[in-house]
């Protein structure tokens, strides 16, 4: 066992967390959260030129990385800086879908993704999906898509959207569910702002046309594939939640050290340093289970999913814990919006509501243990 | 000990049912229901419905006008009035000025100001915290010097929630800087309309604006709105604390809180079931059932026996600790049961339902409720100093 990160790895940790303490600071952040878009284009491409997208796709697909440790090292960053730019949808869902199962047009996106001229989105829960993977309901008939998604993150600032349909089987079958790969443009979308920042549609598919061509895939067989990409979401989600952590709780030790009432920095108090010393204990659980999600990424799915979804469980309740914890000893001013704080604890809280939360995961978490 | 209600009771929590389905119109209750934030014009309204009835003031004692009910029927209200989805009374006059005034206050000033309170005329704002005195209320630094008839006060307070509706704050301020803390402070009764005074909207973590800070700049107060003697006012300060403590326990709010949830839950579906027939989340509710159950009762008993005169100290601090951990608690559930459509952020969820809400019309206040709810466990005394006080209580002083 080695747990020190590579050479490469330590540098573009080391390059990526500087350029977001520099570029990325809080009244940037707070504009970006203002701004109609919810996003920012010059950071997009700035991360772009220092090869963040890159790093997520293996050397096959255009990158120079895209294992689970490179994940693990982009959000865990990405989140300390409680980015809200969308990343994970365009580089973890869009991107790892289309190069898992793009022809050889649909691949030529890889290309511009990695530029920073491309965004993804992928449209594949449905309001009465709920976390479950294979419930789908949307369909796909006589080249029209009939149907709703609900909350596709990233979905306002995509160039393309990817939609899951069902073309056979019953509701939550895992067999008959096929991806097509659309234009934004294309999809009637309501835009909302998200709690702990970024942007989602709601996508009401009322007979939309759909050409054969734009098939993400074979016909009917998208799951396992779904099921991969998701693994890697939930393993980034993670890693991004355990970056909020980090900073949520030096938050916390700094106002602890500088923050006086009685005549003395709160710190002092017993009553706080213990529940500190609980945070700090919690968060190094997170990241063994972040490191324990990303290293298994690879092996097969039984092994991966069992640490995958024990990432997701544990990260959910820490991330509880610590953003409650966090606001608690900060007092008031944790409760203003401008506050650094305010922003990473809905952004940490918020994350058990993707990919699956925390009750979602213990309980398949149970299903692969009994097996 | 007998836990069901007497034929007096049940006949008041039959008027109390009665009057709130007559009264209580249809758009305010959905309003409140959707956690929708009220404007100064509801809760106007609302407050002269009550004060109509008689039932306003309802612990005033009734040589002030005051409804005077016992805590069973406090207990009643709450609970009916929550699960009716009636806005709450806006405490600042009514609970925690009020109390002080009847206690301390002079015959003038009860009678100049009780009344205004409850016609609406006043709306109260509560001045206590600074930005370096929260925890530590003593060592506020707002200066009130005196001179001939008037005090001139200078300073900053902050936190001071819905002050962009009152026209009068009562403050706390320093009037003495020679002495040990507590000793130098005073009660002041402040006109919002002072030159001088200057209200900022602070924005909260949910994107709504219930707090302010209010800036006081050469404003010139009339000696005669001092409450009791001058620098006695960290006195008055405490008792007013206990009051605010006492109504903190919520329960009458987790109790409404808790159905909502499982109506959630019941139209929530996980795996193609309910919500609420998944073990795990009925198991999650049933704990927080099980913990509001002894809460209620709780709270009925300590209340009851400070009716009777004793004082409520150590456990005023216990319902407070225990009641903001149960709402907390429920706010959590309501967060999970709705699921993804928990993260929009959408100010509609915040100033009505304007639009269309963005999933199921319960799904959008739950996560801004939940993330606005973490004040319970900070202010009227955090939980922190609440647990202080009931261990010190208990241990006594040690060295
Ligand atoms: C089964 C067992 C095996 C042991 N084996 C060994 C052994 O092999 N070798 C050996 O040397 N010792 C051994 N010990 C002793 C052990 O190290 C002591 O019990 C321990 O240090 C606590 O001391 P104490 O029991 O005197 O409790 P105290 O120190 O009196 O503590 C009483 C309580 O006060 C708390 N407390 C004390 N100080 C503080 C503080 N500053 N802040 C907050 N809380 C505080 C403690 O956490 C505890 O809850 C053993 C004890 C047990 C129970
Ligand atoms: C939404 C909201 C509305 C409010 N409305 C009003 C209002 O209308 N009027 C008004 O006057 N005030 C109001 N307040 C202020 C509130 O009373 C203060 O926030 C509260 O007193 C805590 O003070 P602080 O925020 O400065 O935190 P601090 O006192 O700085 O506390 C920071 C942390 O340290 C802990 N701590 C402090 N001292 C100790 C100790 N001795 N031992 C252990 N832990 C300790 C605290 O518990 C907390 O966790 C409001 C606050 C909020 C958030």
């Amino acid at each position: 066992m080695n747990f020190e990160l590579t050479e490469e790895r330590q540098m573009l940790q080391d390059t990526l967390r500087r350029f977001l303490a520099d570029k990325y600071d809080v009244p940037t952040r707070n504009a970006i959260l203002e701004s109609e878009s919810g996003m920012s284009a010059e950071i997009w491409s700035q991360l772009a030129e220092l090869g963040i997208q890159g790093a997520l796709f293996d050397e096959a697909q255009g990158g120079f990385g895209g294992a689970g440790f490179d994940i693990a090292v982009v959000f865990e960053e990405l989140g300390r800086a409680g980015i809200v730019e969308p990343i994970l949808e365009t580089c973890i869902f869009g991107g790892g879908l289309i190069a898992a199962l793009g022809n050889e047009a649909q691949k030529g996106l890889l290309e511009s993704i990695i530029d920073g001229n491309t965004k993804i989105a992928l449209a594949h829960s449905e309001p009465r999906s709920r976390y479950d993977l294979s419930r789908v309901e949307t369909q796909y008939e006589d080249g029209k898509i009939k149907g709703h998604k609900s909350m596709a993150m990233g979905a306002p600032n995509a160039d393309f959207v990817i939609i899951s349909v069902r073309e056979s089987g019953g509701n939550d079958d895992q067999n008959g569910i096929s991806l097509f790969l659309v234009p934004a443009p294309d999809l009637d979308m309501r835009t909302t702002a998200v709690m702990g920042g970024g942007m989602a549609a709601d996508i009401y598919l009322d007979g939309l046309s759909v050409s054969d061509d734009k098939r993400l895939g074979p016909k009917g067989s998208a799951f396992l594939y779904l099921e991969t990409v998701f693994a890697k979401a939930i393993t980034a989600i993670c890693a991004q939640t355990l970056g909020g952590m980090e900073t949520a709780t030096k938050l916390t030790i700094d106002y602890l050290q500088t923050r006086k009432q009685f005549g003395k920095p709160i710190g002092t108090f017993q009553a706080l340093q213990h529940r500190l010393s609980d945070m700090l204990i919690e968060l190094e659980q997170a990241r063994s289970a972040v490191i324990g999600a990303a290293g298994y990424l690879d092996a097969d799915t039984h092994l991966r999913d069992r640490y995958v979804s024990a990432a997701k469980n544990l990260v959910g309740r820490a991330a509880r814990l610590i953003a409650e914890e966090a606001i608690q000893m900060h007092g008031g001013i944790a409760m203003t919006q401008e506050y650094e704080l305010a922003h990473i604890a809905k952004r940490v809280v918020m994350a058990d509501h993707m990919f699956g939360d925390t009750d979602h995961h213990l309980e398949r978490f149970i299903a692969l243990s009994a097996v | 000990m007998d836990l069901s209600y007497t034929d007096e009771e049940s006949a008041f929590q039959s008027e109390v049912r009665n009057f709130l389905a007559e009264k209580l119109s249809k758009q305010m209750s959905e309003k409140v229901r959707l956690g929708g934030d009220l404007t100064k014009a509801d809760m106007d309204e609302w407050h002269s419905i009550l004060n109509d009835k008689g039932w306003l003031a309802q612990n005033w004692p009734k040589a002030f006008g005051g409804a005077e009910w016992d805590a069973v029927q406090r207990h009643i209200y709450e609970e009916e009035a929550a699960l009716a989805n009636a806005p709450r009374i806006v405490p600042f006059g009514l609970s925690m000025l009020a109390p002080v005034l009847h206690k301390f206050g002079s015959k003038e000033q009860c009678d100049r100001w009780l009344p205004r309170i409850l016609s609406g005329e006043d709306w109260w704002c509560q001045g206590y915290s600074e930005p370096g005195a929260g925890s530590d209320l003593a060592s506020l630094k707002t200066r009130a010097v005196r001179e001939g008839d008037h005090y001139i006060v200078n300073g900053q307070k902050t936190w001071t929630t819905l002050g962009q509706h009152a026209n009068m704050i009562f403050c706390l301020v320093r009037t003495d800087v020679d002495v040990k803390q507590q000793e130098g402070i005073s009660f002041l009764l402040i006109d919002m309309d002072t030159p001088g005074i200057e209200v900022r909207p602070i924005v909260l973590l949910d994107g709504g604006a219930e707090v302010n800070e209010v800036w006081f700049t050469d404003v010139k107060v009339p000696v005669a709105n001092l409450v009791g003697e001058e620098n006695k006012g960290w006195t008055y300060a405490k008792y007013l604390l206990t009051h605010e403590r006492t109504n903190i326990a919520g329960v009458g709010f987790s109790n409404a809180g808790l159905q909502a949830v499982k109506r959630i839950a019941k139209s929530e579906l996980s795996a193609g079931i309910p919500l609420i027939e998944n073990p795990h989340f009925a198991a999650r509710i049933a704990q927080v059932e099980i913990d509001l159950m002894a809460m209620s009762l709780s709270n009925l008993r300590i209340v009851s026996q400070a009716a009777k005169g004793g004082a409520p100290g150590l456990e005023a601090s216990m319902l407070k600790v225990k009641g903001s951990i149960i709402r907390q608690e429920i706010n959590d559930l309501a967060r999970r049961a709705v699921g993804p459509y928990a993260l929009p952020f959408a100010s509609e969820a915040i100033e009505g339902a304007n639009e269309a809400p963005f999933g199921p019309e319960y799904a959008a206040p739950v996560a801004a409720e939940y993330f606005n709810n973490r004040k319970l466990s900070i202010f009227g005394g955090s939980n922190e100093v609440q647990r202080q006080i009931i261990a010190k209580t208990t241990l006594g002083a040690m060295r």
